[in-house]
């Protein structure tokens, strides 16, 4: 394959629910163990996406406001330059990938991750009895002491391009879903090739509502958000 | 220079051998105590091998703690070493020659004890090696990614390690020789291989002195880099606000003489004290030292203050937030108190009466102060800024230490206070050879009615 991809994704606030099917989804696609509640206290839950809730304005007129929060895949990632054993590196179809076996766990990355969406393995993970025979086999299970993010479901991204070159065609827009873009309930998560001009994920990049969070560090995130349309929200508050 | 005894090298030998050849029986017990400390940290490590770094009280958005903070800390204190033997050598200072190599031998241990910190604190120990020089992956054509701090650290570190162990062996050569000529059976083989034949012609001296000059020399720049490279583990980090400041280097190389020399200095006290080495470690030269500390301290306020204002005066919404938190909330307020009364606000003010300079137990107080506010400060540096990493609010969070965390840390100090301790016992701490040049070179001036010591400057 000497196509060149980058795959992002667009994610539309104005449609999320923070209904966290996609969480859901993406644990049982990627092997994630179950988070218990001691995991979150003791802020060590792992969640390759999240959804951040946040409150706006004063009671009694107070809103949620959901951002669905996942690796933002940045073209120009802090977090690569900063491993020293390259466990994380960028590949040619734009995506921030971990090493497993290959990660130390210093953690450097996490630190320079202004998401907070890498993953350190603190313990050995566990799954109940009952829960062993869902594990998913295209991914790998993580070991204590290193770290792990979201990969865009890069299993469900090669399996698709095999296929696609067994069946001698090419990959087009919507065949490769991840777990949560496949779970979301009103399509807020949109997958796509960015390179890919008809794309709908480059139509959506083009959208007026469209912003990225904490571009202002530069680092080219691939993840584009849509801002939430607020029909209550005070004269331009919101785009 | 005061009145004291006149010293003959018969004297200087007795004395300062005296640790060597006839170790008091005390001397085992606290020995026997420091080696509990570390093994009970070596316990606690493997703990946290067996059990994984969970143990650890790290979090999410906090994933680096009090490891990487004491890791900081004895880096800091290595610096002593090479900023006075090294550049009191160069400058011909008199006053250095008791505290040169107690320097370096604190040097030696804080470096090695800073060095085995990575180990402690990465999710894989076992695989460290791959970001570490000698043990890089070739084998499988992978190589460490040298953009990254991590890869800096372990090469200036062992680089500093290797030039601080030459110039320590350098330098005791002359002392080994004293020592092989002293003992007798197994130690004097030992000894009589490591002074290298030393016979104390003046070819041998030449060489050696050149040698040491050249050896200070070179060494200097790689005392700087060091902990440049230290700050740059932080200042590379642009999703950590606080931690991007441009003055991070020369801030934490300042910081590192600021604490290293205050380390020297509670280890003479304290060496002077078990010893009884009044008449070598003179009340001159803790004046002479507490002068110096005075300097690099108001140096190290300026760069402290500097930092702050730089990084408030922006009037960015979360570095604001950040130095909030790190000066007025909950805990940090009160650690912030205590950080700058004992790093600076007591100690300097009290240095400046020659009284307190002389006085042995109170030099060794306030150094010992300045040392907690300098773990203070890097706590400050580092815990409050991971805790608000960026202003999205749903991921700050908190850190406690866990029990784990502290046996190591309290296993660090023990482990370092055990290596110049166990030096001490086979080696002379305080050099014979300088010393004996110190006595040889001093003239008498006549003040009244006494002759009073005064030294040469040699040329």
């Amino acid at each position: 394959m000497a196509v060149e991809r980058k795959w992002g994704m667009a994610v539309d606030a104005d449609k999320c629910t923070g209904c966290q099917a996609c969480v859901v989804a993406c644990q049982s696609e990627n092997n994630i163990p179950v988070n218990e509640p001691d995991h979150f206290l003791q802020r060590r839950a792992i969640q390759w996406i999240r959804i951040e809730r946040y409150w706006e304005g004063e009671f009694p007129d107070v809103r949620a406001r959901f951002v669905p929060m996942l690796c933002q895949h940045c073209e120009n990632a802090p977090c690569e330059s900063v491993c020293p054993v390259f466990a994380t590196y960028h590949n040619n179809e734009g995506l921030n990938v971990q090493v497993y076996n290959r990660c130390i766990g210093t953690r450097f990355c996490a630190n320079n991750d202004p998401w907070n969406v890498r993953f350190f393995n603190f313990w050995e993970p566990v799954w109940p009895e009952t829960l062993r025979n869902q594990l998913n086999t295209d991914v790998s299970v993580r070991s204590r002491g290193i770290m792990e993010k979201c990969t865009f479901c890069i299993q469900r991204i090669r399996r698709t391009t095999r296929d696609a070159g067994l069946e001698g065609r090419e990959v087009t827009d919507g065949d490769v879903v991840p777990a949560c873009v496949q779970a979301c309930p009103t399509n807020a998560l949109v997958f796509g090739d960015l390179n890919d001009h008809d794309s709908q994920v480059a139509h959506l990049r083009e959208d007026g509502r469209q912003y990225r969070i904490l571009d202002h560090l530069g680092t080219e995130p691939s993840v584009y958000y849509m801002a939430k349309i607020d029909p209550y929200a005070a004269e331009g508050e919101h785009a | 220079m005061q009145l004291r005894p006149a010293l003959t090298e018969r004297d200087i030998n007795r004395d300062l051998l005296r640790p060597v050849l006839a170790t008091p029986i005390w001397f085992y017990f606290l020995l026997g105590g420091l080696a509990i400390g570390v093994c009970t940290a070596i316990g606690g490590f493997a703990w946290a091998v067996n059990h994984g770094t969970g143990v650890y009280g790290i979090n999410r958005p906090v994933m680096w703690g009090f490891l990487l903070v004491n890791f900081v800390f004895w880096v800091g204190i290595s610096h002593a070493g090479v900023m006075l033997s090294a550049i009191l050598r160069l400058s011909n200072a008199e006053w250095r020659r008791p505290a040169t190599r107690a320097a370096e031998v604190l040097t030696i241990f804080a470096l090695g004890t800073a060095a085995l910190h990575p180990v402690f604190h990465t999710g894989r120990p076992w695989r460290i090696y791959w970001s570490m020089p000698p043990g890089y992956d070739f084998g499988r054509g992978i190589w460490p990614d040298v953009r990254s701090p991590f890869v800096w650290d372990p090469t200036a570190i062992s680089t500093y390690l290797t030039g601080t162990t030459l110039f320590v062996i350098l330098l005791l050569i002359p002392d080994l020789a004293v020592l092989r000529d002293r003992s007798s059976g197994l130690m004097q083989k030992v000894y009589g291989f490591l002074s290298m034949g030393w016979k104390g012609n003046t070819r041998q001296w030449k060489l050696q002195i050149i040698a040491g000059f050249l050896l200070s020399a070179l060494i200097l720049p790689v005392f700087v880099s060091v902990h440049s490279i230290v700050s740059w583990d932080f200042a590379v980090q642009i999703a950590v606000e606080g931690w991007h400041a441009t003055i991070f280097a020369p801030y934490f190389v300042i910081g590192a003489v600021h604490s290293g020399v205050a380390g020297v200095i509670s280890v003479l006290a304290l060496l002077r004290w078990m010893f009884r080495w009044e008449n070598y470690i003179r009340d001159d030269h803790f004046d002479a030292l507490a002068r110096l500390m005075i300097v690099v301290a108001t140096a190290w306020f300026y760069f402290l203050v500097i930092e702050f204002f730089l990084g408030i005066y922006p009037a960015e919404e979360p570095e604001i937030s950040l130095r909030t938190l790190q000066v007025f909330e909950w805990p940090f307020n009160a650690t912030f108190i205590v950080f700058l009364l004992m790093g600076y606000f007591v100690p300097v003010p009290l240095w400046l009466f020659r009284r307190v300079r002389q006085n042995v137990a109170l030099m060794f107080w306030t150094t010992l102060m300045v040392n907690i506010g300098m773990w203070l400060e890097r706590f400050i540096i580092i815990i409050p800024s991971l805790m608000r990493k960026q202003p999205l609010t749903f991921s700050w969070g908190s850190y406690n230490p866990s029990p784990i965390e502290l046996i190591l840390v309290a296993g660090s100090f023990c482990l370092v206070f055990l290596g110049v301790l166990t030096f001490s016992k086979f080696f002379p701490i305080i050099p014979l050879a300088d010393a004996k040049e110190g006595v040889a070179l001093e003239t008498h001036v006549r003040v009244g009615k006494v002759m009073v010591p005064a030294a040469y400057r040699e040329e």
